[in-house]
């Protein structure tokens, strides 16, 4: 669990800093949809409207929710791959949600990305050790030597000591994620953004890279933005757990907390469809009818109420406020 | 229990001829499915439960690959011996299938109603309106909503989770007797895909039909199976009904797939288990057993020769172990 209060930066040893590592203040990213044959048209698709959230030092705070809500849009938002339409990204008591690329340079080697495809996200000319070392050098190390050091060191650390002489295509699926996680780690990251960072490997790789990132974590300090679709995934690793639904974040608690007693109808919903292994057949399942309204046009009041089992004329007239109905659980419901 | 069983496959073997390479996908499996029952086939990429449900259905590119033994009895008739026009007029009616990725099965140049009046015409003899009627008929079943206005639509403009209803719609619309699904929630979100199973298994009931369930997802197959089978490189390293396998699962490999799943009840700080190293390539092994190199408790046994599918109380396993 994270330590409120003030935390000191281990690496410095120095100043007392925030506790927050990061802090997202109402957050929007509206995309632009062509509706005329001429020109940008006047609508918008939504995909992040007004999300707040923080996470502390040394924390791991999840994401979850459904293709097309928004979360891997905020993922990317927060690391400036895309500009904010709106809203601030208070990293390091900096707002950088206007930093110029130079300025995103100093950003960059306090945080890092870790994509879902490992596929994709290697040079497949390039030996991987020299992938590293592109990072290094991008980032001011000098000293040819000490950057060799610096690479071993690091594939030590992801368990593929000696292999920095092969190329990509060499490795499993697994092994280049690892690759991925020792890059990102190159430049000493305090907050890494990890965007489905085990979907698109198997089940039995997954455990690894899991428990690769809870060892890196422990060790270095970090902070994860955890990312994923997986529940059971998420309610493992994370200390804290954020629902988003159609660009809002509706709910956000302790991972514990959130799964013991979900508080908004379409956490209860998600929750309900994970399945235990080994649990007794037709255990009750929230069903949810119908499909994600589009975000161009999202439903009025409460975005959820098309398919809430609950709603009523308030949810369609008024958008929930966020309201606090425990200990650092918080939901955005007409129903508290 | 002299006439239930449907599907009969035994001593099933695949080799894909790449290049100079002999790759065995699928060696030497066998199982048998009776009426009504749901068959649940796990595994890892690669591990060849597509390739012996493409063989099943008669779809599988030869070359490079190649059945080189066993048979596939579907209602005592051993399908591999068919030519391919008689298995076009078992696929569809008798034995259909659900893909993966509902995206890439339909074709986007026509509409939903067309391409689901083609099926049902082209293995009952009825009018173009008569199939379009079972086709309103069929999408009704499959709970989409507007299915008047859905036959007149064309693949792009429906969701991913309705596709794959109107694939399902697709399979179902001559009631075949086997229904094999090859990851069919894969590709959807989790509320989605709760809808999907709860469809295949209320259509199942209803229609008595046999089904086939592909998954790596232990989750998935505990949800919706009788029995499980479970493969490893080209091979079922364990077979049993759903209840041993997820209460007393006896191969290590099983064991391993359980528990690297993060249960939702999990203590929080408790470690994952982990498999050790990679799958392998199916022609890496070649002798002893083929889960020698990731298991924790392989003897010298396990090195040089490989276990026979033994029966282990009520579980069949491919383990040294265990015997």
């Amino acid at each position: 669990m994270s330590v409120a209060g003030t935390v000191r930066d281990l690496r410095s040893g120095g100043e007392p800093l925030a506790a927050r590592i990061l802090e997202v203040r109402n957050l929007k990213k509206y995309f632009p949809v062509k509706t005329s044959l001429f020109g940008k048209g006047t609508e918008f698709v939504r995909a992040v409207d007004g999300i707040n959230f923080h996470i502390d030092y040394g924390e791991i705070l999840g994401l979850v929710g459904e293709s097309g809500c928004g979360k891997s849009t905020t993922g990317r938002t927060v690391l400036r791959l895309l500009d904010p339409t709106e809203g601030e990204i208070i990293f390091e008591g900096q707002n950088i949600a206007h930093f110029s690329k130079r300025q995103l340079r100093t950003v960059y080697k306090n945080m890092q990305l870790v994509f879902q495809d490992p596929f994709a996200s290697l040079n497949p000319r390039k030996k991987i050790g020299n992938a590293i070392d592109e990072v290094l050098a991008v980032h001011g190390m000098k000293d040819k030597e000490q950057r060799r050091e610096r690479i071993r060191e690091l594939l030590d650390m992801v368990g593929l000591n000696g292999e920095e002489d092969k190329y990509p295509h060499e490795f499993s699926g697994g092994q280049r994620q690892r690759v991925v996680i020792a890059r990102a780690l190159a430049v000493n990251p305090r907050l890494i953004i990890c965007d489905e960072p085990v979907s698109a490997l198997d089940v039995s790789i997954q455990a690894q890279i899991i428990n690769l990132l809870i060892n890196l974590k422990n060790r270095l300090g970090l902070s994860y933005l955890f990312i994923s679709h997986d529940l059971r995934l998420v309610k493992y690793i994370s200390d804290r757990v954020a629902v988003m639904y159609l660009g809002k974040i509706v709910e956000l608690a302790p991972a514990e907390e959130l799964f013991r007693n979900p508080a908004h109808p379409y956490s209860m919903a998600l929750l309900s469809v994970v399945t235990v292994l080994g649990s007794e057949k037709n255990k009750k399942k929230i069903i949810l009818e119908g499909e994600v309204p589009s975000p161009v046009s999202p439903p009025s009041g409460c975005r959820f109420r098309t398919r809430c089992r609950y709603a009523t004329k308030q949810c369609s007239e008024t958008e929930p406020e966020v309201k606090c109905i425990g200990d650092g659980h918080f939901v955005s419901c007409h129903l508290y | 229990m002299l006439s239930e069983k449907i599907l009969e496959v035994n001593d099933l073997g695949v080799n894909f001829h790449i290049q100079d390479r002999v790759i065995p996908a699928v060696d030497g499996v066998s199982f048998s499915l009776s009426k009504g029952e749901t068959l649940g086939l796990v595994g890892e990429s690669g591990c060849g439960k597509s390739v012996t449900a493409l063989s099943i259905i008669g779809l599988l590119q030869t070359p490079p690959a190649r059945i080189v033994r066993g048979e596939i009895l579907f209602k005592g008739e051993n399908l591999l011996a068919k030519n391919a026009e008689e298995m076009r007029k078992i696929r569809g009616k008798d034995i259909s299938m659900i893909f993966q990725e509902p995206m890439t099965s339909l074709n986007p140049v026509f509409t939903i109603g067309q391409q689901i009046s083609e099926v049902i015409m082209q293995h009952q003899e009825l009018s173009k309106k008569e199939a379009l009627i079972k086709t309103i008929d069929m999408l009704k079943l499959v709970r989409i909503p507007l299915p008047e206005k859905v036959i007149r639509q064309y693949p792009h403009q429906l969701s991913g989770g309705m596709r794959q209803r109107v694939m399902i719609a697709i399979a179902l619309a001559c009631n075949p007797e086997l229904l094999i699904a090859d990851e069919p929630t894969t590709a959807l979100d989790v509320t989605v895909e709760a809808q999907i199973l709860e469809l295949i298994n209320e259509l199942k009931d209803r229609m008595k039909s046999a089904v086939i369930m592909i998954s790596h997802d232990l989750a998935v197959i505990s949800d919706i199976a009788d029995k499980v089978a479970v493969m490893y490189s080209g091979r079922i390293v364990e077979y049993a009904d759903v209840r041993s396998i997820f209460n007393e699962p006896k191969h290590p490999y099983t064991r391993g797939l359980l528990e690297a799943v993060p249960d939702i009840n999990m203590e929080k700080g408790q470690r994952l288990k982990e498999i050790k190293g990679v799958v392998p390539r199916p022609d890496e092994i070649k002798e002893g057993c083929r889960f020698k190199t990731r298991c924790d408790c392989a003897g010298k046994d396990c090195m040089i020769k490989e276990p026979p599918l033994l029966k282990v109380g009520t579980n069949y396993v491919r383990c040294w172990n265990c015997a």
